[in-house]
């Protein structure tokens, strides 16, 4: 296929995660619930966290929105799930990275990130960066008690 | 050998449009998101960089050359504007900044006077958000309520309560013309005939009528009508309000300064004749001639031929469209209920993913909500994809279109790719 960048945007992992999100389910009285929205495309996003004292037990989403933002959230629910509140901000704070870093700068991607790696491909692909953040933001809003529902703009 | 051809040569037009010779990403623009905005022709940008070199001057209070200069020509500009949909009079049209500003100034201008407490406004479940939210604040600020014509499943509206919904409480009916997300032109004249039996007021939403199809606002018989000029060949910062002179006669200024003023004491004003009452300030003079550059543009070629053009492309789409079992298209499959927007939906590949599928392959068109979310809502979907079409949209761009879809549909499937 001629179209790399494309299936840089799209890798392989990307489609499967879209085609099969991971923890793509409510949990029944989850002990904090955020929500996303991306006023710009419509995604939604609804977070849901167990908590095991200071550790994400569980963790899930449902919504609606594109392969990025559907595969973003879905390799996120794997990547914190079983860490603790802190280690979960610092993959947050990781991926963001990866996303927004400037263009030429150098970036080392953090181990904490493992397969979310494969979504460093967003960052060329500018009108897209927030379609990736959007369950991110959902996340941390759960994680600092939810409430509000976070946007994209 | 397709009959588009005969009816407009897209070739020749193409030519005028300097844009449609780049590429995006090493490929040829194929441009079809003409319902955001369109593209212009070289004799519009013309008219702009003219103006700047030849005779760049304020309007109006010029005693000079070159100000007399500039008024002629913005004057004309407005005159194309008035001929072009069939106002009586030049002083019936209001330069704005788009179709936006002109129905706020309407929502601004008119209520008083003419909304009271538990009068309605009627409007339908399909406008453009911005023909929208200024009613619904006029509404909540007079005490008015807002009622809506609903869509039918064909994206149509569905017209079986009109009668009860348009009323002797109506004040005033402000609908749009031509829909950008649906494609659905709707029977504007009929439903005015209906409003002024009940004594109402009317306004049309021309902005996705005036630049696709002939629009003559006597024959509409509305009060209202809103245009912006960048959607049809002309700049971006320019629009305008056609109002009958009736009406303007009795609406207070929208603002207030320079240019809308007759006299002008320490302790207050009165009123400039029409239309200038109506635009305060130095008004966009550039582009207010590029537009009627563009609105010359559009005649030459006729808005008949035009529509015809864009009813034989949207047929030949909707026929291509017909080979994508897996996307759903929207709105009226009776051409002529449809202006040149095909706005469709896949439901395994969300439009932002297919927006950017096409956009490596050069085609632009537009994904998201297209400033009508209630129409989203009614749908059912999250948001759809768009194509629309202008003079200088072909058939081959429309093929291009549905083979970049079928690729599409196989690289976000569950095949391989
Ligand atoms: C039907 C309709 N009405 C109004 C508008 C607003 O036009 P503008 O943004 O130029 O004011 C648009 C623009 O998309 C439109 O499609």
């Amino acid at each position: 296929m001629q179209m790399s960048e494309l299936d840089e945007l799209y890798q392989e992992l990307i489609m499967d995660h879209n085609r099969r999100p991971r923890n793509f389910r409510p949990i029944e009285c989850p002990d904090r619930e955020a929500n996303g929205y991306n006023p710009f495309c419509g995604d939604t996003v609804t977070l849901y966290l167990k908590m095991d004292g200071a550790d994400v037990a569980d963790v899930a989403f449902q919504g609606s929105g594109c392969a990025i933002s559907r595969a973003s959230a879905s390799m996120m629910t794997e990547a914190v799930k079983g860490k603790s509140g802190e280690e979960a901000r610092q993959v947050f704070d990781a991926f963001h990275e990866m996303l927004t870093h400037p263009p030429d700068s150098e970036f080392e991607p953090d181990d904490a990130l493992g397969d979310l790696e494969v979504l460093s491909g967003v960052s060329e692909f500018p009108t897209r960066i927030k379609c990736a953040t959007l369950s991110w933001h959902a996340l941390r809003s759960a994680l600092d008690g939810g409430g509000e529902t976070v946007k994209t703009e | 050998m397709s009959a588009a051809h005969i009816s407009i040569d897209s070739d020749a037009i193409r030519r005028d449009f300097p844009i449609l010779s780049r590429t995006v990403y090493g490929k040829p623009l194929v441009y079809l998101d003409n319902a955001a905005t369109s593209h212009k022709p070289r004799g519009v940008i013309r008219a702009l960089s003219d103006y700047y070199e030849g005779y760049n001057s304020n309007v109006h209070r010029g005693v000079h050359a070159l100000s007399m200069e500039a008024t002629d020509r913005f004057e004309e500009a407005r005159s194309a504007v008035a001929r072009f949909i069939n106002a009586e009079s030049p002083d019936e049209i209001i330069w704005t900044r788009n179709a936006t500003e002109a129905i706020n100034l309407v929502a601004h201008s008119w209520p008083q006077g003419n909304i009271e407490p538990g009068g309605e406004i009627v409007t339908t479940e399909m406008e453009h958000h911005s023909n929208l939210v200024p009613w619904q604040k006029v509404a909540a600020d007079r005490g008015a309520r807002l009622r809506f014509l609903p869509i039918a499943d064909d994206g149509t509206l569905d017209l079986s309560g009109v009668d009860s919904i348009i009323n002797e409480r109506t004040r005033l009916l402000t609908i749009v013309h031509s829909s950008n997300s649906l494609g659905t032109i709707n029977p504007v004249k009929e439903l005015a005939a209906k409003a002024r039996a009940v004594g109402a007021a009317v306004m049309i939403d021309g902005a996705q009528s005036v630049p696709h199809m002939p629009v003559d606002v006597q024959d509409l018989d509305c009060d209202f009508l809103t245009l912006s000029g960048h959607k049809m060949l002309g700049p971006t910062g320019i629009g305008a309000l056609y109002a009958k002179r009736d009406a303007l006669e009795t609406m207070e200024p929208f603002l207030r300064g320079g240019e809308m003023v007759l006299s002008v004491t320490l302790e207050g004003a009165t009123w400039n004749e029409l239309p200038m009452r109506f635009e305060a300030g130095t008004p966009n003079i550039a582009d207010a001639i590029g537009l009627g550059a563009a609105v010359e543009y559009l005649e030459a070629i006729g808005m008949d031929r035009v529509r015809q053009h864009e009813v034989e492309l949207t047929g030949y789409a909707l026929e291509r469209f017909a080979e994508l079992e897996e996307i759903d298209v929207f709105g009226p499959r009776d051409l002529s209920l449809r202006g040149g927007v095909v706005s469709f939906y896949a439901s395994d590949i969300h439009p932002h993913d297919l927006g950017t599928f096409l956009d490596r392959r050069g085609i632009a068109v537009r994904t998201g909500h297209h400033c009508t979310m209630p129409v989203m809502g009614r749908l059912g979907v999250p948001a759809t994809a768009r194509a629309s079409f202008y003079i200088y949209n072909t058939e081959d761009e429309v093929d291009l279109l549905v083979d970049a879809l079928k690729d599409a549909l196989r690289y976000f499937g569950n095949g391989p790719r």
